[in-house]
This record gives C-alpha cells, structure tokens and sequence, in this order.
C-alpha cells in the first residue's frame, strides 16, 4: 500500500508524510533482554532489514530467523507476546520508544521511517517479566474477578431473552466492553505499582480498566444486581479513591475507552454506597 | 489434586468453543480444568468480526425460518455435511442469541430496543446478529466473564500458558492428557473422565492467513497422530475479502457487503485512475452482474474464484495486480460506524480511511472446515424420503423442538473416534462441509460447547473414565514427551545454525507458500503431486531441524519448531484429501476435474494417519443425506460466471 497519498493515520510524526519512508532501509532494534525471573536486565541491538509494510511483529520474526545482534554475535530469539496481529486481543503489549502500545499495530514507517533510526523495546514495567518481552499480567485478569466482572446469569437454561435496552445504552456499554485487558491503562497510571505476591494483589490499586468494566455491568440490567458489591471492594483499600486522576490512562487506552468518565462515575457510586450504608438503607 | 473416584472433565481450548462447555460442564457439578496456550480472553476467537447467525422474529414473520437456516447450510456446504446435525444446530440458533443476550453481550439494538440484525452471504433473509465489527470479541468475552466466575467459585480450573501435547488414550480411551507448561516447561499428566479439544484452526499451516499465530493446528494434529480420525481436511475456507499483510492479511469483514459494500474493478484494463474519477459506467461490478440475486452476498468460495480469476484470468485486478476494490464510500456515517471494528483496522494497516476510499482487497486463507472426525446420535426427524430443497420464504415444514436433529446428551455426539475424546468449535469437522456460511462458525462453536457439552456429561456419567487407570500409563506418554524436547534441544546449536535447510522458521515458510500455491482457490493432480513431494522433503529435513535456543526456561524457539512438526502432518493430509477428492464441491475446486460427483464423493473424506510410515491414508465414507435431496448449487449465476457447476435447479 506504498501508493498512497494520504497520511497513514497511526503515529505518524509530524512531517512525515512528505518524507516518505525509505525502501530498504535498515533500523536498528535496541531491546531489553532478560532470560528469566529475578536474571538480571541486558540491552542488544539488532539490525532490521524492514519488508513493506512491517510492523514490530514482522521485525521479530525476522530478528528470531537468525538472531545475530549489530556487534556480530549470535544469541538465542527474542522471546514475545502475540496472538491476533490486529491490535484485538491486547497480547503484544510493549514499550515502543518509551511509550506503552500494541506492537503489533505499529507501523515502522510511522516510527522509523529512515536509514539507522533507532527504535527500543522494552518489557512493561508493572508486570514481572517472564523472559525478554513477555511479561505475566495474571493480576489484571484477577482484579476482574475482585468487581466480579460478570452479569450473574440464572444458568444456561432456556428462559427466554436479555432485557431490552436503547440504543444509547448498548453504545454506551459497547465501548466499555471493547476492554482488551491489554494493561496500557496500567503501565501508564503512576498509582498502579509492580506487585510480584499474588498476596498483595488484593489491597493494592486495582487499576482503570477494572474500575471501568464496574461501571460497564453495573450499568445491565441484571449485571446490577451485584452493584453493592462491586461497590465495596471499590470503597475499600486498593479501589477507586487510591486513583490521583492523573488521567495518563485515558491517553494511552488503545480502545479510545472513556476511563476517566467512569473513574468519575464510580466514584459518585461509591460515595452514594457509602451514604446509604450510613444511614443503614 | 483431584481425588480418584472424582469426575473431572478437561477442555483444551479457551475460545468460544471451549468456553461455552466449560460453562456447560462446570455448571452441571462436575469440574472442568481448562487449557490454553494463551489467556482463554486471547483466544482467536476475539478476531470474529461480522456476526453469528440465528432465526429470529423479523425474519420469522416474513418466512423465514430454523428450517430455512438448515437448507442455506447444507446447501452452502455443498450438500457435504451430514444433515441430522445441522438441522439441531439451527434449531437451536435463536436460543443460543438468547443466553448471549443474557450474560450482557452489546448486540446492536434497534431503536425500539430490540436486537439489529445484518445480511450476511448465502441469505436472503437478515438473520444475523452483530455487536458493531466486533462481534467475536464481544461474544468471547461474554463467555470469559461467566467462566470466570465459575472459576471464582472453584468450579474451573484455569491453565493458562500450558499447551497440550498428547491424548493419554488407555485401552482405546482416552482418560487424559499430558502438556507442558510453556513458562516453566514442566511436562506433567492429567486425568480426566472425558477430553474436549476446542483448539481451533490451522490457518498457519498456509503462512499467511486471517488467523491468529496460536492457529498452528497442532493439537488437532497431535490427536490425529495419536489414532484420532480427520474428516474433510482439504475443505479449507478461502475468504474473498483480506488485506494482505507483511505477517499476516487480515479480514474485511463480509458484514461490509452485507451493510452495502460493493466488489468492483475497472472495466477497462490498465485504467490507472483513482477510483473515485473512473466514472459508474465503467466500473465492473461483477458479482452484482453475474449473480443478480445475491449479488455481493453469493457464499465465500464462489466470491473468491470470481475475484481470483477476474485477476489471475482476465488481467482486470486493480493496477494489473492481485486486488479489487471492495468500496464503501457510498455507505452513510451510520452504517459506516457500524462497521467501525473493521474501518479501523484498515486504516491501521493500510493506511487509508475507507470511507473514502475503496479498500483494496484479495483472497485469504481464513477458516477450516475439516477437522477432527466425530459421530453424531441422529434424533427424532427422520422423514420416510428426503425433501427436495426447500423454497426460500415459504414457512417452516417442521418446528423446532430440541432433539430432532440430535438427540440430546447422547454420549456419541461430537465424539471422536477415540471414545473419551471429543472435538468442538472450528476443529470439529462438522456442520459446514465444503464450504461454510459467513457468520456460522460462531454458532457452531457455542453450539457444540453448550448442547454437545450435554454429551461430554453424558458419556462422564456413562462410562468408568478415568478410576483405576494405573499412573504407569500416564507416565508412559510424560517420557515419550519429554523424549521429543530433549531430541529437539540437544540439537540446539549444533551444526550451521543459520542454513535455512534446517531452520524451522525456513521450513515453515516453504510449507506455507506452496500449501497456498498448491492447495487453496484452484487445484490441479499434478500441482498437488508436486506438493506432496515437496512436504515429503520437508519432513525429511525436519528430522534435522536445529533449535535456535537450548534453554529451559520459556523455550519459544521450542514451542514453535515442535508446532512446524505437527503441521506438516496436518499439511499433508490437506493435500492428500485434495489429491483423491477427484471432483469439484464448495471451496474444492479442481480445474482438471470441474464439476460436482455426487456419486462418488458425496462422501466425508476420512484421513487417517499410520505412525508405522507416518503417512495419510484416505478413504471416502458415506454421510447423511436424509433429510434434503442434492441439488445443483448455482445461486441464481447468469451467463458469464466461472462456470464450476451444473445447470441451475428451478429452485434458484
Ligand atoms: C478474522 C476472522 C473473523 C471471523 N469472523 C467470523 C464471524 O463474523 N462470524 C463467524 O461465525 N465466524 C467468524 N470467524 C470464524 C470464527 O472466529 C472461528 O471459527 C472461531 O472463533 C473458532 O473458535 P474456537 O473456539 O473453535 O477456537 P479458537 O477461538 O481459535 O480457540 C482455540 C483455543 O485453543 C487453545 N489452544 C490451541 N492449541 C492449544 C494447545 N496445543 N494446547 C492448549 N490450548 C490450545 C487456544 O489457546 C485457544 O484458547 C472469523 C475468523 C477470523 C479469522
Ligand atoms: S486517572 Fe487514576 S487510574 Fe487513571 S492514570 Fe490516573 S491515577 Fe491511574
Ligand atoms: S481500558 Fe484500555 S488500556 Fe486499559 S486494559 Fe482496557 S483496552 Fe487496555
Ligand atoms: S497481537 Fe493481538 S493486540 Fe497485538
């Protein structure tokens, strides 16, 4: 698709579109290897021939084809996180420059688009390390569980449909539900902290994308039910008044998901609770 | 660990197939331990993007019916499905949308409120559900959110990173499994009263395809290896509309012709304008002109031979290349925001924003409809002859009372021919035959998952499972297993490690481009003779192959080259099935044999394997045909249209 006229419309550095990227050109992949838990953090660089059209992916591929970094020694392949290669199932969640992003939805000619650019891979920081890029987000899917993010079903049966609902409101729920649990939320949000013990998950803060998805089941039909007690472990340690409204999640979510609209509206529902509890309704 | 005279069920796959019945099972009281090689919400089946199809009311009232949803997908499988199945399949359709419904997946509503529904290919009728052009993932999570409170409540057991590698089969069944954990590498066993593998498709065997990199096929190949039975393996989907890709082509959705979009090139060849100045009158709209009833909509195979050889034939692709434009341009802001889930991905990856500009797309590999070979227990519909086909609109001849099809709970449903082990979702070979509907391979994984699960809970209840298996027969398959990693890692290293004749990464590649060259939109004996010898050679080199990584902690390199193993296998038993299949039928087209054999082919294509010669042997095993007569499969074609098949049937 080399082509084209108009500017690509994912990061793409200002500028960049009269330039176009050049074919054939090299980068250089400064990645952040590490070959286990508690093993020390190294840095290699990696020459990349970039094909048309790559992305990060493509370039490990290509680096795992024959892994020979800039100074000539052969090492063993970056190990990665991948799954749908179409920014839809949030496994490729690096940093990129810096910046916390799908890697499979980045173009290198947006982020490279010339001869020696240099272009870092880091493993996100909130999370442990597995081994290189891969990391164990484990605790983002368990924090679902902590606002039992679920709509509590009668069972499988036959008992007929949902509730209806507007078409307002299914958008509404929607974008909510577009939460790929990729963790970019996480990463960028400066009250979200590494926890290595599965023991501490539970009172340390339980993140955006959990809150957001509160909001999205407390807002069904029959997902209300279990408002009150998603309520309560929000008011509780680690649940939403631990968040600084630094508002960094909102920026980074891939899903464009309104996570400070529903930080805000948790948070009214939480003070509501905490009232109605008061006065023991 | 579970005690020994407890039931246990294991589910080896997390998409929607998987899920739905660990939910089943979970729910019933017995414990499921669920595996998959990535987060079960990671699961492929996020990627779905258009719909899942069910009867519903609108339709209902304006002729439509289960009936007429069971007709569409015999008739789109090219009468190659046994019928009994997916007569209980669509019958259960609009009870399925209802649960989903339920545990809150955002359909897109009307403005009353009710659920919105689209057209899909293969239907005259709008019958198919949608949550914007991310129908998949809503649905996957739906289910991910109810397993993940049964999990909560100690009713599932996640293993999550660990792969399977083999069937524990124990006097021919199968009471387990053994995998690896891909963090830790530890291989251990598992015991279970009853296997279900939903692990999927094998879109990687050909490269490039729609899927995601976990769809290696391998499990599948694993359990074929194992003794298990494949059925129609060469039926693999070829899906019209895909932007290709450095690492993959990724899907545009059929929903974006079913919301309107339209399939064009130039008329002229060599027309090297921008498509918006290449006025209407010069624009060949070909599908439209050539199937005036379904136009954009005419079923999967039969769009991509056309726009295959309006390309590869007639030299009339877009710039002279392998492309056509599927244009959307003309759609209004509401129908494009409906399809939001896709337009974004287009202009992630190509860079253009489609409401403007027509997309510029090609054929893909994208979906399997063989798989493994599973038994059915027919239910109570069984007319003296079979109906001729049924008039589109015209009202249901039967209801749609549970059991008709398939008689529900019966142990033999989705069963493999190892009893204990079953296939559901996109590796079972059932329901789609030769080629499948759009938006149909959802259903029939929930399907599978939620009313084959009753069977899985039938055959726990049935048989003596798992008790008093000896530990010896599960340690047994842990040493072959591990034998296999430590003959891979000790040739880590060794010899010229970056001579592609041994790199797995290589091989891969080489299968993957002649899988597609030789074994995809047009199939010839001699082309397919080649490629047989080709895998052969590969194989021959894999015995050789060389890890890039000796490690034993997250061995990826390991993971992955033991994967390429299994897929040459599967591989070649696609190959093998298209070599003998000696007729045309859906997504099997042989230009050297064009037309449909009933008489000989309207058959399941059993592939077995021989671990004596590692080699395919295929034979052709009658199937069931009892409820709809055969007919031409034309969709309405007038003059001028590949011609593949018989005349037209009065009836379309
Ligand atoms: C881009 C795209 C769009 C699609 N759109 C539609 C649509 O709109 N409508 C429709 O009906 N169909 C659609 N399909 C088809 C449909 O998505 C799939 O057929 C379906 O999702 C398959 O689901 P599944 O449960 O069988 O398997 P998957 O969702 O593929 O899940 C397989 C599971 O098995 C696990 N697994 C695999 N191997 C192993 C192993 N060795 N050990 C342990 N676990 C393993 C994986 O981790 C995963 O959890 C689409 C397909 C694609 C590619
Ligand atoms: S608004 Fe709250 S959740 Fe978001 S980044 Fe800031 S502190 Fe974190
Ligand atoms: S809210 Fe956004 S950033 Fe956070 S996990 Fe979900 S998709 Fe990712
Ligand atoms: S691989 Fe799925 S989001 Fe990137």
């Amino acid at each position: 698709m080399s082509t084209q006229t108009s500017a690509p419309t994912t990061g793409q550095p200002a500028g960049a579109a009269h330039n176009p990227p050049a074919v054939g050109r090299s980068v250089v992949f400064r990645i952040k290897r590490c070959q286990g838990p508690g093993q020390a953090s190294y840095w290699q660089d990696f020459k990349v021939k970039i094909p048309q059209n790559a992305n990060i992916i493509s370039c490990l591929q290509q680096i795992a084809l024959d892994p020979v970094t800039t100074d000539g020694t052969r090492t063993v392949p970056v190990v990665w996180d991948s799954g749908c290669l179409e920014e839809v199932c949030g496994s490729c969640t690096m940093l990129i420059n810096g910046k916390v992003r799908q890697s499979c939805s980045c173009l290198l000619d947006a982020i490279a688009p010339n001869e020696g650019d240099v272009v870092t891979l880091e493993p996100m920081s909130k999370f442990p390390v597995v081994r290189d890029l891969w990391v164990d987000r484990s605790r983002l899917f368990h924090n679902l569980a902590r606002v039992k993010a679920w709509v509590p079903i009668d069972g499988t049966y036959n008992l007929g449909s949902g509730p209806r609902e507007t078409p307002q409101d299914q958008e509404t729920r929607y974008v909510l539900s577009t939460c790929m649990s990729c963790g970019c939320c996480l990463e960028a949000c400066p009250q979200f902290n590494k926890e290595e013990k599965p023991a501490d998950w539970d009172h340390a803060f339980i993140g955006a994308h959990a809150i957001s998805q509160a909001r999205l089941f407390n807002t069904h039909g029959t997902g209300r039910e279990l408002a009150p007690q998603r309520l309560e472990v929000l008011a509780g340690r680690g649940g939403v008044n631990d968040c600084g409204n630094a508002q960094n999640c909102v920026k980074v979510c891939p899903k464009k998901i309104p996570l400070t609209e529903s930080i805000a509206a948790i948070g009214r529902a939480v003070t509501i609770h905490k009232i109605k509890q008061f006065f023991g309704a | 660990m579970p005690g020994a005279n407890e039931k246990r069920v294991i589910v080896v796959g997390g998409g929607l197939a998987g899920l739905a019945a660990s939910i089943r099972v979970a729910e019933a009281g017995v414990p499921v331990d669920l595996f998959s090689v990535v987060p079960v919400k990671r699961s492929h089946s996020v990627c779905a993007q258009g719909g899942i199809n069910a009867c519903n009311d609108v339709a209902r009232q304006q002729g439509y019916s289960e009936y007429e949803h069971f007709d569409e997908t015999i008739y789109g499988g090219d009468f190659q499905a046994d019928q009994h199945p997916v007569l209980e399949m669509a019958n259960m359709a609009p009870r399925i949308i209802d649960l989903l419904d339920r545990m809150g997946v955002p359909f897109n509503r009307t403005s009353e409120g009710y659920r919105d529904l689209r057209l899909f290919g293969g239907s005259l009728f709008k019958r198919t559900h949608f949550a914007g052009a991310t129908t998949g993932q809503q649905l996957l999570y739906g289910l991910d959110e109810q397993t993940r409170r049964y999990e909560s409540e100690g009713k599932v057991t996640k293993y999550e990173f660990w792969e399977f590698l083999w069937p524990v089969v124990v006097d021919g069944k199968c009471v387990g499994i053994v995998a690896q954990d891909q963090r830790t590498m530890q291989i251990r066993s598992f015991r279970a009263d009853a296997v279900v593998m939903a692990t999927g498709g094998n879109g990687l065997v050909f490269g490039k395809s729609t899927q995601s990199v976990i769809c290696t096929g391998a499990a599948a190949a694993r359990c074929y290896q194992a003794g298990a039975w494949m059925g129609n393996p060469e039926m693999i989907q070829v899906h019209p509309t895909a932007i290709p890709g450095a690492d993959k082509t990724r899907l545009m959705s059929e929903s974006a012709r079913g919301e309107g979009g339209r399939v064009w090139v130039p008329r002229n060849k060599g027309d090297a304008r921008r498509p918006k100045d290449i006025p209407e009158g010069e624009r060949y709209y070909f599908l439209e002109e050539r199937y005036p009833k379904y136009k954009n909509l005419v079923p999967r195979d039969i769009a991509t031979r056309e726009i295959f050889s309006i390309c590869v034939n007639d030299g009339l692709g877009v710039g002279g290349q392998r492309q056509v434009y599927l244009d959307l341009t003309h759609l209004p802001a509401s129908t494009h925001h409906k399809l939001e889930g896709i337009l974004e991905i287009y202009k992630k990856f190509a860079g253009e924003d489609p409401q403007f500009e027509p997309m510029r797309i090609f054929p893909s590999v994208h979906y399997s409809m063989g798989g493994l070979y599973t038994s059915f227990a027919k239910g109570s519909y069984n007319p003296a002859e079979p109906r001729t086909k049924h008039l589109s609109g015209s009202g249901a001849p039967i209801g749609s009372a549970v059991g008709q099809g398939l008689l529900p709970g019966a142990p033999a449903n989705a069963m493999t021919n190892i009893p204990g082990l079953y296939a559901f979702g996109e590796v079972n070979f059932a329901y789609h035959g030769a080629n499948r509907l759009g938006a149909n391979a959802l259903l029939s994984c929930i399907f599978d998952g939620l009313f084959c699960g009753m069977s899985v809970l039938g055959h726990v209840a049935d048989g003596k499972g798992a008790a008093g298996v000896a530990q010896g027969e599960y340690d047994r398959v842990v040493a072959q297993e591990e034998a296999k990693v430590k003959a891979l890692t000790d040739n880590a290293g060794k010899g010229d490690s970056a001579s592609p004749e041994t790199n797995p990464y290589a091989i891969a590649k080489e299968m993957g481009d002649e899988m597609t060259e030789a074994c995809t939109v047009v199939r010839s004996e001699g082309r397919l003779k080649q490629a047989l010898a080709t895998l052969s050679s590969l194989k021959e080199r894999f015995k050789r192959v060389r890890l890039k990584d000796s490690a034993i902690w997250t061995n990826q390199s390991l993971l992955y080259t033991r994967a390429v193993g299994d897929m040459l296998t599967v591989a070649e038993a696609i190959a093998k099935g298209s070599l003998e299949r000696r007729e045309s039928r859906g997504a099997h087209y042989r230009e050297d044999f064009k037309e449909r054999n009933d008489d000989a082919f309207m058959k399941t294509t059993l592939a077995k394997y021989d671990p004596a010669t590692s080699s395919t042997s295929i034979e052709f095993v009658p199937i069931d045909a009892t409820l709809i007569k055969p007919t031409a499969r034309t969709y309405g074609k007038s003059e001028g249209a590949v011609s593949t098949k018989a005349a037209a049937s009065p009836h379309n």
